[in-house]
């Protein structure tokens, strides 16, 4: 027994022998228990579903094959005669060129299993349909010797299974235990006091009852719920890949919050996430929910090609969907068909149309401001703003009038002004370039009004180069107009996704015949308008990344004119080089449409300064107005927004990838759900709601098992079927078949209720024993995989956090909103983090933002918080069902050291000062009862009491280190009580948050 | 009798004395037993892998082209760029100009290896190194690029070759994580291309095979260090108190699970002795620093933690990942590139003729490589002095040094124009088989069944390069 402490996979294999092994040697073999397992791992590889990788014309998943003459003439099967089944002889030869599996595949059969297989053919060879592709038919609940003890049918499939391994229940847990248990269960947070001392007095035999319906009516369980969900739908704030910046996602965290709380039916809660924005007159909510789909990763990183990772994005959802709701491996099938299971390559592809036709492009855009999600979106409803905007928009009106007034008096100055400045508009020389090249390989050509327009790349920066010839004698200015165009993004002028451009720089260069070409000094810049911090002087400034902007006057014709010290004297003959660049940290930000002119009317220069510019008094108006207008801009973007999806009016055309690569393109398929399933009723659209729909379709045969299987597991640590991702041939068999075929149809009868179902569970007999593990079961069934025991494994590292919280009185129990961040360890972002993410440092929250539950702790993909990674949280790139459960040094330190637990530790303390009576004792009896609902045992106590004598003896030698470790966290504690029995008791509280019945659910 | 076989046996032993547990889990996983690994007598027992992160330029570096000259700014033939895929950087690229290294190459040592200017420092290992020059990978993009060199696969989600080797072959330091990663920044002002926790993480494998990164703070190991007012002796006690309350639990629930967490506390606590004692330079000699160069008493660099490494091999860590950031020159890439291997050249070296003076060369395997190469064309505007140039998958160089690898000889050719490989090509899942082997294990055995498919790090791919082998 030593040994197998210490071996906990040598127990797991003693375990899955148990569930493996046939009962006696004279009982039939059965093929789906005993048979698909040891065929499905050592030969189906190669005699196995993948039509491409069949060798020898041999398939033994499918009994017609096995049993008909292979390619080499052999027989592999003869039911009924072992002998003369070649397979018999090839798994049993010494022959190093014979014997199966080869030598080469590492594969090998044991004794018992060859013996296995030579009964079962001798038993005539019989085939099963794959357990989990099985319809579901009703079970008849078995009967069970021991009577009594069963509280509910669920709890009679256990106990049946029990007693024919001559096993007893355990007895049933302490109250305390219990209140414990299945609050964290249900919520993720401990009972409080006052709910457990209530419990305690209740002597109605329905008083557990009472609890748990308490507890499902507590806003804290739809939080708890979600926790789950969230990883498998691989929800996070970031967008992933290198660039990794925010994403604005949260509503959608919100709305699964509030579907649990609500208890939306399963199946409604499957179809309003896979095709909400699909539903007759969709409301926001369900728009909202269909952010499922969001949830995959999305990569900004420049000059990425799109299509790729449009392919990775809608391949993802696929193989999450198939996870999820019919717990298949479908990521093998993206470059080929299943090894091991029924599905096709075509398969994948046929689902992968469902989910191809999104308004999206498959990448982001690190150009874009941080706060702007990729489309499609929505807006959230947000009063506040709305007022905000309302307000500010009546001010514009009116300024807006003043400025009409002050326009109509400008007018008649004008007019006459504008007499002379024909004769300059006409002394501008349109440049027409013998020469015109860009930098990126971006296509430049002239249109007929002399304009020169960009198509093509438009790579993160960009300069353009013209030289044109110059017949003027003169040269007094350079004028560049910035021009709309249909073809560019928001009408332009510039290439930016905005139609912004930001001109770093502009350079004359004149060339003459004779002389050395010379590089004229541009002194002085005007523009009809510039951009707040982008002013046109910027273009000839030192500094090669500054530049001229035009933002918000998008999408209309704007003029720069730049001016040399003194005039140009052009010889005959000349050529000018005009070279403009777009080097700013604002990638893509080129002009899209432009024209170049140069004058030799000194007024020309003077006109437009003095013409074309905003007038002194519109100018005084028109200031406020811009900066009104950059407001109301401003606070549109504070706008809530989510992702969502959103069909395109065309269908994109989705073709097989060969070998998965997302530029191999084989046949055309159309939407269809795997051939083996029963398929979308006859009629019906082949759309993303009609899947939804069928996801959860009584008639399909895994949604409800597959389900209920990951319910199980969030209570009782492992699910019926051990592989809650895989129900495949390589998934493990179900430990209680019957059982989880009841449930499944329980939960489809209830109306795929949730909380029913839960109910169920967690009243029922085997939920409620105790989880002690007694010798005999030790050597048994360690996992619990029989549940002679009630569940006892470690908290999931949001809770830990929670509970911490909860007991010191700390946690701020607001439900949903954008996430915070709480404390994490300086330095790690700035070590890893993109320039561009955003996020280069972490900058923790403030007040309520460190004491929030964890489920809201900012989530960054690159970075994930670490005191969640130490405890095994997944990293949310892509569904995880199942986390791992291990146990190491550094979560150790996190208990021990991180600021949240030194300041828990300080404020339970204080609780326990507070309100723990007089006594030491007393007091740290509270403390104790706080994190684990129970007194602590006398020999405890003992324990308790010397720790707390010894550190306060010792801390009453050291003022230095009591006011250091009461300084500990954001929220501070009256100096007046800063006393050596306060840390004293904190080491002890900080020692009772470290134990390992605290981590646990036990 | 199989030696590997006496040492599991040795562990069997101390087990039951109750050593270090965390070590112990991993090794005597049943299903290693059932892999038998180490596979075979391995010649290396830990790796030091200096990740260049970013992908520096064979063409400056350890690929010498000296043809280049004559083509300088004309266009790469068709022909030799073939079906290659080219980045949205260059893909709008009206010409593909060849640029020239504005660096030059020169002959060093016995082997007379073909190496760069701006790496002074490593030439003179030349006769140590053994250098690859036919590296390929698929990835083009930094993120998938990165995540393939670590995991051997594009998607993230599997665990890193650290995270493997740690599920291997266990630690031999029980006061020591089995595989630590650290980070260090360009000196240079230069682009410096993000990392992710995923690349030092196990994805699927337990958490406790996990890269755990070292940085140069307080706490080199995060919450490693005690609060302010906890001095190690209250830590002991505290430590005391919470195993004898832990031991009350056991006692009552049996659950090994309890024992474990005593175990992972005590192994805390060995670990805020032991890590501040590997951390801390200070005893360090001067010549130490010396020989690393000026930036090795600056923490947090790469020199730094050139010595750390060395600290950490010492100590038995089995797999020691440093990142070096900022090797992405898609412009003015001959000023970049030059600052770039100011920082990691001579610290490179000195690493080398420190392992060997101290005889752990011959059982450390050390690599240096990035995640792809770069294009023999130039990336935007093309001079006689400046260039920039874009990723390129299908070569690049990688070296490696020690224990059990060919010493002063070149693997691999690639064309006139380092685009193509024209001899031995060697995949990233080669080399990763190749490192395995050199551990002792059997790539194709070393393997977790997750979701009901028994993964490895080389996936179905990698073949042993025997041509590297000593």
């Amino acid at each position: 027994m030593h040994y197998l402490r210490l071996f906990p996979a040598l127990r797991l294999a003693l375990i899955t022998a148990l569930f493996l092994a046939p009962a006696r040697a004279a009982d039939p073999l059965r093929y789906n228990r005993d048979i698909r397992p040891i065929l499905s791992d050592n030969c189906f590889a190669c005699h196995g579903p993948d039509k491409s990788k069949v060798k020898g014309e041999l398939r033994l998943d499918v009994r017609e094959s096995a049993v008909k003459a292979a390619k080499s003439g052999e027989f592999a099967i003869v039911p009924g005669d072992a002998k003369n089944s070649e397979l018999v002889r090839r798994i049993f030869s010494t022959d190093e060129d014979e014997v199966m599996p080869k030598p080469e595949s590492h594969k090998s059969l044991t004794a018992p299993q060859k013996a296995m297989l030579k009964r079962w053919i001798e038993q005539g060879a019989k085939y099963e349909p794959h357990w989990a592709f099985v319809p579901l038919e009703p079970v008849t609940v078995p009967t069970v010797k021991r009577q009594n003890w069963a509280r509910n049918d669920l709890d009679r499939f256990i106990l049946s299974r029990l007693e024919s391994e001559q096993l007893t229940p355990s007895p049933e847990a302490a109250k305390e235990t219990l209140i414990r248990r299945v609050t964290l269960d249900l919520t993720g947070l401990p009972p409080t006091l006052a709910e457990v001392d209530a419990y305690l007095a209740d002597q109605s035999p329905q008083s557990y009852e009472n609890v748990v319906e308490r507890l499902l009516k507590s806003p804290h369980y739809g939080e708890r719920m979600a926790v789950d969900w969230l990883d498998a739908a691989r929800y996070a704030d970031t967008n992933g890949y290198q660039v990794d910046r925010d994403r604005e996602l949260w509503p959608w965290r919100d709305w699964v919050i509030k579907a649990f709380n609500d208890n939306q039916r399963f199946d409604q809660f499957t179809i309003e996430q896979i095709a909400g924005d699909l539903l007759p007159n969709a409301t926001l909510e369900q728009r909202i929910a269909s952010g499922f789909n969001r949830n995959p990763m999305l990569n900004e990183e420049g000059a990425i090609i799109a299509e790729e990772f449009l392919a990775d994005m809608v391949a993802d959802r696929v193989e999450t969907t198939a996870a999820v709701w019919l717990a298949q491996t479908f990521n093998c099938c993206r470059c080929h068909d299943h090894k091991f299971d029924p599905f096709t390559q075509r398969d994948f592809y046929s689902l992968k149309a469902f989910f191809h036709n999104v308004t999206e492009t498959g990448i982001g855009r690190d150009g874009t401001p941080i706060r702007i999600n990729a489309p499609p979106f929505v807006k959230l409803p947000a009063p506040e703003i709305e007022a905000k905007i309302a307000a500010l928009s009546a001010e514009v009106l009116e300024l807006e009038q003043a400025i009409k007034v002050a326009d109509a008096d400008a007018a008649k100055a004008k007019a006459t002004v504008e007499k002379n400045q024909v004769a300059a508009t006409l002394a501008w020389t349109i440049l027409g370039p013998t020469a015109l090249t860009s930098a990126s390989g971006a296509k430049l050509t002239i249109q007929p009004d002399g304009a020169i327009l960009a198509s093509g790349a438009n790579p993160a920066n960009e300069t353009y180069t013209l030289t044109a010839p110059v017949t003027l004698g003169t040269i007094f200015g350079l004028r560049v107009e910035a021009l709309p165009d249909d073809s560019l993004p928001a009408h332009g002028p510039g290439r930016a996704i905005n139609g912004n451009f930001v001109m770093t720089d502009v350079r004359l260069v004149v060339n003459a015949p004779a002389v050395a070409a010379r590089s004229v000094d541009l002194k002085t810049a005007v523009a009809d308008f510039s951009q707040a911090q982008f002013p046109v002087a910027n273009a000839i400034d030192a500094d090669p990344s500054s530049g001229w902007a035009i933002q918000p006057e998008l999408g209309k014709p704007h003029t720069a004119v730049f001016a040399p010290a003194a005039p140009i004297t052009v010889d005959p003959g000349a050529t000018v080089t005009i070279t403009l660049s777009f080097n700013s940290p604002n990638t893509n930000h080129q002009l899209g449409r432009f024209r170049l002119a140069v004058t030799n009317a000194p007024t020309a220069v003077a006109q437009l300064a003095t013409t074309n510019l905003p007038q002194p008094e519109q100018k005084k108006l028109s200031d406020p107005l811009n900066a009104l207008k950059k407001q109301i801009a401003k606070t549109e973007s504070e706008f809530p927004t989510t992702l969502v999806m959103d069909e395109m009016k065309e269908a994109r055309p989705t073709f097989i990838l060969i070998r998965g690569a997302y530029d191999k393109k084989g046949e055309l398929v159309t939407a269809a759900t795997p051939a083996v399933l029963p398929p979308i009723p006859e009629g019906e659209p082949r759309n993303r709601l009609s899947l939804a729909k069928w996801l959860v379709s009584p008639q399909n045969p895994l949604p409800a098992r597959v389900t209920v299987n990951r319910f199980w597991q969030q209570v009782f640590g492992t699910g019926l079927v051990k592989t809650s991702e895989n129900f495949g041939a390589q998934g493990a068999p179900p430990s209680h078949p019957e059982l989880l075929d009841w449930l499944a149809l329980e939960f489809i009868r209830s109306g795929w209720d949730v909380k029913h179902l839960m109910t169920l569970m967690v009243t029922s007999a085997t939920y409620r024993q105790q989880s002690q593990l007694t010798p005999l079961l030790h050597e048994r069934d360690l996992e619990n995989r029989l549940l002679a025991r009630g569940p006892r494994f470690r908290l999931m590292g949001e809770f830990v956090r929670d509970q911490a919280l909860t007991a010191s009185g700390l946690l701020v129990d607001k439900i949903g909103g954008p996430s915070v961040k709480p404390y994490h360890p300086p330095g790690l972002y700035e070590q890893v983090a993109s320039g561009s993410s955003g996020t280069t440092t972490y900058v923790p929250g403030k007040g309520d933002d460190l004491y929030r539950r964890s489920l809201y702790t900012y989530w960054k993909r690159s970075v994930p918080h670490p005191a969640m990674l130490a405890f095994g949280t997944p990293f949310r790139e892509t569904c995880t069902l199942q986390r791992t459960r291990s146990n190491t040094p550094l979560q150790a330190l996190n208990l021990m050291n991180d600021d949240t637990y030194t300041e828990a530790s300080r404020f339970l303390a204080e609780r326990m000062i507070r309100d723990g009576g007089t006594s030491m004792e007393t007091q740290l009896t509270h403390g104790f009862r706080l994190v684990l609902s129970r007194a602590p045992q006398p020999q405890e106590m003992r324990v308790l009491i010397r720790a707390y004598d010894r550190a306060l003896a010792d801390f009453q030698n050291d003022a230095a280190a009591v006011i250091s470790l009461l300084n500990i966290g954001d929220k501070k504690t009256d100096p007046n009580r800063s006393t050596p029995q306060l840390a004293a008791m904190a080491t002890v509280a900080s020692t009772i948050l470290c134990l390992d019945e605290t981590v646990t659910k036990q | 009798m199989n030696p590997l076989h006496l040492s599991r046996r040795q562990f069997l032993g101390r087990t039951s004395l109750g050593l270090g547990s965390m070590a112990l889990t991993s090794l005597l996983n049943p299903r290693l037993f059932a892999a038998g690994a180490p596979h075979f007598a391995p010649k290396a027992k830990r790796i030091i892998y200096l990740t260049q992160a970013g992908a520096p330029s064979q063409l400056e570096t350890f690929d010498y082209k000296p043809g280049l000259a004559a083509l300088f700014n004309t266009d790469m033939p068709a022909s030799v760029r073939g079906d290659q895929r080219l980045t949205g950087f260059t893909s709008g690229q009206a010409h593909l100009p060849i640029a020239p290294s504005v660096y030059n190459f020169s002959q060093h040592g016995q082997s007379g290896m073909w190496i760069s200017e701006l790496l002074p420092h490593i030439a003179k290992h030349a006769d140590d190194i053994c250098l690859i020059r036919s590296m390929f990978t698929e990835a083009i993009n930094h993120d998938p690029a990165m995540t393939l060199l670590q995991t051997g696969n594009q998607i993230g989600g599997r665990p890193s070759f650290g995270s493997w080797v740690s599920y291997g072959l266990g630690t031999e330091n029980e006061n020591l994580p089995a595989f630590v990663a650290m980070i260090s920044r360009p000196s240079g002002p230069t682009n410096a291309q993000p990392l992710h926790e995923r690349m030092w993480s196990s994805g699927f494998l337990p958490a406790k095979y996990q890269g755990v990164r070292f940085s140069p703070s307080k706490d080199p190991v995060l919450y490693l260090t005690n609060p302010d007012g906890i001095s190690r002796e209250r830590r002991r006690a505290m430590l005391d108190d919470l195993g004898e309350l832990n031991r009350l639990s056991f006692a009552e629930y049996q659950d090994p699970e309890t024992q474990n967490r005593i175990d992972q506390f005590e192994m805390a606590f060995r670990m805020q002795a032991s890590v501040p004692e590997l951390a801390d330079l200070s005893k360090e000699p001067a010549s130490v620093f010396e020989s690393y160069g000026p930036e090795s008493r600056k923490p947090g660099t790469y020199a730094a933690n050139c010595i750390l490494a060395r600290r950490l091999a010492e100590r038995g860590v089995r797999f020691i990942q440093l990142y070096h950031r900022g090797w992405d020159q898609h412009n003015d890439l001959p000023k970049g590139i030059k600052s770039q291997c100011y920082d990691v050249d001579q610290p490179s070296a000195a690493l080398l003729a420190d392992l060997k003076q101290r005889g752990l060369l011959d059982d450390t395997l050390v690599i240096w490589g990035g995640e792809f190469g770069r294009t023999v064309f130039s990336q935007g505007t093309l001079t006689k002095d400046n260039y920039g140039r874009d990723h390129h998958p299908r070569c690049f160089s990688m070296w490696m040094a020690g224990a059990g690898v060919k010493r002063g000889h070149v693997f691999g050719e690639t064309d006139d124009f380092s685009y193509n490989i024209v001899k031995d090509g060697v995949h990233i899942h080669d080399l990763n088989a190749t490192a395995l082997h050199l551990l002792g294990i059997d790539h194709t055995r070393l393997t977790f069944r997750f979701q009901g498919r028994d993964y490895r790090l080389t996936d179905v791919h990698g073949e042993l390069v025997k041509g590297i082998l000593a």
